[in-house]
């Protein structure tokens, strides 16, 4: 299948122009985590985080979960903008378009990253004003990677389920029992150590549980797990999600 | 060569039959209207020679490409304007112009050009900047047709195209819709069931009940099967002279008697009409009220499917599609 470059250019400079001018979108997004920074955060300041060593207060600990969500439902809601599009009838307009599938999936991946890390940057800034430090430039290098990565996983997700999906409906439940459960098991907001077993098991097949704490690995120097197999299983999620993704995509009725 | 060619096309969703074996070319440059009620299968149709979703079985050829194997091809020949508004609102019109073209790999220099020539013909250039969003139901409409056109197609897929439009919005579109048939020589397929519509634009009316065509002809021809005008006639006084004598002129196809009014059949009523009236003077019988009655497709449609076309007004479709709008309301 040809890759159209111009057509996964003007989906992701459509996506840019949207992101712009959804002022209100922007700020919805960024009152959620930034509420559960300052709130959670503070409330919690006095607090020792069992399990991370010592030295690691409970905001350290939370700025890269929080990172984390922000990037879960930024991106997850990106791939089930098909669904409005499909609502709002513009997917008929990319669908009869003499371009491969493949180039309006990468262009929705583009689109989507690209507002994604822009979200996320702008979550780190009251962050970083709450008194949160980035332990070192190499790992922060590294955690964009992994910002990319966790979005590409969710894109795919979304791609997944709204290609499955003929209207609007089942969108709350999405978001309540998929998008919900997925951040509450990916240790965003508490260490998973504590977890009965059962969870803990589960909450290892969350691609946001290696994401989570490849973050912390890179943004605080303190993680459950070696960087490197975070990055190796993230990547490997993140991968299946969008291969999966991209085929459930090709093969929906567009109409 | 015909610019579309279907033989044999079935499309079935689960348990319903949407398109039944259906058979028909259009030639290039054709105006060609698909008319008949919501859910006969129009928009079906449409999606299948557009490659949005894929036949049962049976072929279709648009533009000489195959509908299933060369799907590329097929969308590059095609402009279309869906039934639904399919426009990002949170672009501005030149932006949704912009977007379209660059997706048909038009480039920045040519794209400039078309924009500008689409954007005059549908009078949308002042309106140009302005998100699509506050564009009015006429304007998004005439927007969709300036976008349809700039890929410069062979083919044009009107899908209802003025659906819920005023009436004066109405005839600015089919003048449009003349207007470039005649002047680019692009081949037009319209769905309606606007009767009036397919009357005034089609070169061709194919009429489509429950995934089936029940006729296909010119407008005029179609209107012939019913046998011609009605010309009525209000007789007070001199009835059965004049009844006598009426019924040995061969050119009456039919006569029907209701109290005092005759109802007589004929070809080209309106020149027949002073014959009449000197007739009846001459028989002494005095004629009080006239009325010539066109054959409407109206009466097209009830006598080939049996009902007319209000009675299927709000079907299946378009219920689904008030559904469909859900619970969440407008973004």
């Amino acid at each position: 299948m040809r890759i159209s470059g111009t057509a996964v250019y003007v989906l992701w400079l459509r996506e840019m122009k949207r992101y712009s001018r959804a002022k209100s979108r922007i700020v919805g997004s960024l009152i959620q985590p930034v509420f559960f920074l300052a709130f959670l955060g503070l409330g919690f300041s006095r607090m020792a985080v069992p399990g991370m060593g010592t030295g690691v207060s409970y905001i350290r600990f939370l700025v890269p979960g929080i990172l984390g969500m922000s990037i879960l439902f930024s991106s997850s809601m990106q791939g089930l903008s098909v669904l409005w599009d499909r609502e709002f009838g513009f997917l008929k307009e990319i669908m009869v378009a003499p371009v491969s599938r493949l180039s309006i999936v990468l262009g929705r991946i583009a689109g989507g990253t690209t507002t994604t890390l822009i979200q996320t940057f702008l979550v780190l800034i009251p962050a970083v004003a709450l008194g949160f430090k980035i332990a070192s430039a190499p790992g922060f290098v590294l955690a964009l990677l992994f910002m990319v990565l966790i979005a590409f996983a969710f894109i795919g997700l979304g791609l997944i389920f709204a290609s499955r999906m003929k209207d609007m409906q089942g969108f709350g439940l999405i978001v309540n029992f998929v998008i919900f459960p997925l951040f509450f098991l990916s240790g965003a907001l508490y260490p998973l150590k504590n977890l009965p077993p059962v969870v803990r098991a589960l909450s290892l097949a969350d691609p946001l549980t290696y994401g989570i704490d490849g973050l912390r690995g890179c943004l605080i120097g303190a993680a459950e797990r070696p960087i490197l197999l975070d990055l190796a299983a993230l990547a490997g999620f993140a991968v299946l999600m969008l291969v999966l993704g991209a085929y459930f995509f090709e093969k929906s009725e567009s109409v | 060569m015909d610019a579309i060619r279907v033989d044999n096309l079935l499309k079935r969703f689960e348990d319903v039959t949407a398109v039944d074996h259906i058979s028909f070319s259009v030639s290039q440059g054709e105006l060609f209207g698909l008319l008949g009620p919501n859910g006969a299968g129009k928009t079906t149709t449409i999606n299948i020679l557009s490659t949005l979703i894929r036949p049962t079985s049976g072929t279709a050829e648009v533009g000489g490409y195959e509908v299933t194997r060369s799907r590329d091809l097929v969308r590059k020949s095609i402009g279309i304007v869906f039934q639904e508004p399919s426009l990002d609102g949170k672009l501005t019109g030149r932006e949704n112009l912009e977007f379209h073209a660059m997706m048909y790999g038009i480039d920045k220099a040519e794209r400039r050009k078309r924009i500008t020539a689409v954007l005059d013909l549908v009078e949308l250039s002042d309106k140009a900047a302005v998100l699509v969003e506050k564009y009015s139901g006429g304007m998004k409409r005439r927007l969709e047709i300036a976008r349809g056109l700039i890929h410069h197609p062979k083919v044009l897929f009107l899908d209802e195209p003025t659906l819920g439009l005023d009436a004066q919005t109405r005839r600015h579109i089919w003048e449009y819709v003349r207007k470039l048939n005649k002047e680019s020589g692009v081949t037009i397929i319209l769905t309606t069931h606007y009767m009036e519509e397919a009357d005034f634009l089609c070169d061709r009316i194919a009429i489509m009940d429950h995934g089936k065509f029940v006729a296909l002809d010119t407008g005029p021809r179609l209107k012939d099967v019913l046998g011609g005008d009605v010309v009525s006639l209000e007789v007070e006084s001199g009835m059965d002279a004049f009844l006598a004598e009426i019924r040995g002129l061969d050119w009456i196809k039919q006569v029907h008697v209701h109290e005092d009014v005759l109802h007589l059949t004929m070809d080209r009523g309106e020149r027949r009409i002073p014959e009449l009236i000197a007739l009846a003077q001459e028989l002494g019988a005095v004629v009080t009220c006239v009325h010539l009655r066109k054959p409407s497709l109206e009466d097209v449609f009830l006598h080939f499917t049996g009902r007319t076309i209000r009675d299927n007004e709000a079907g299946p479709g378009e219920r689904n599609r008030a559904m469909a709008m859900g619970p969440h309301g407008r973004r």
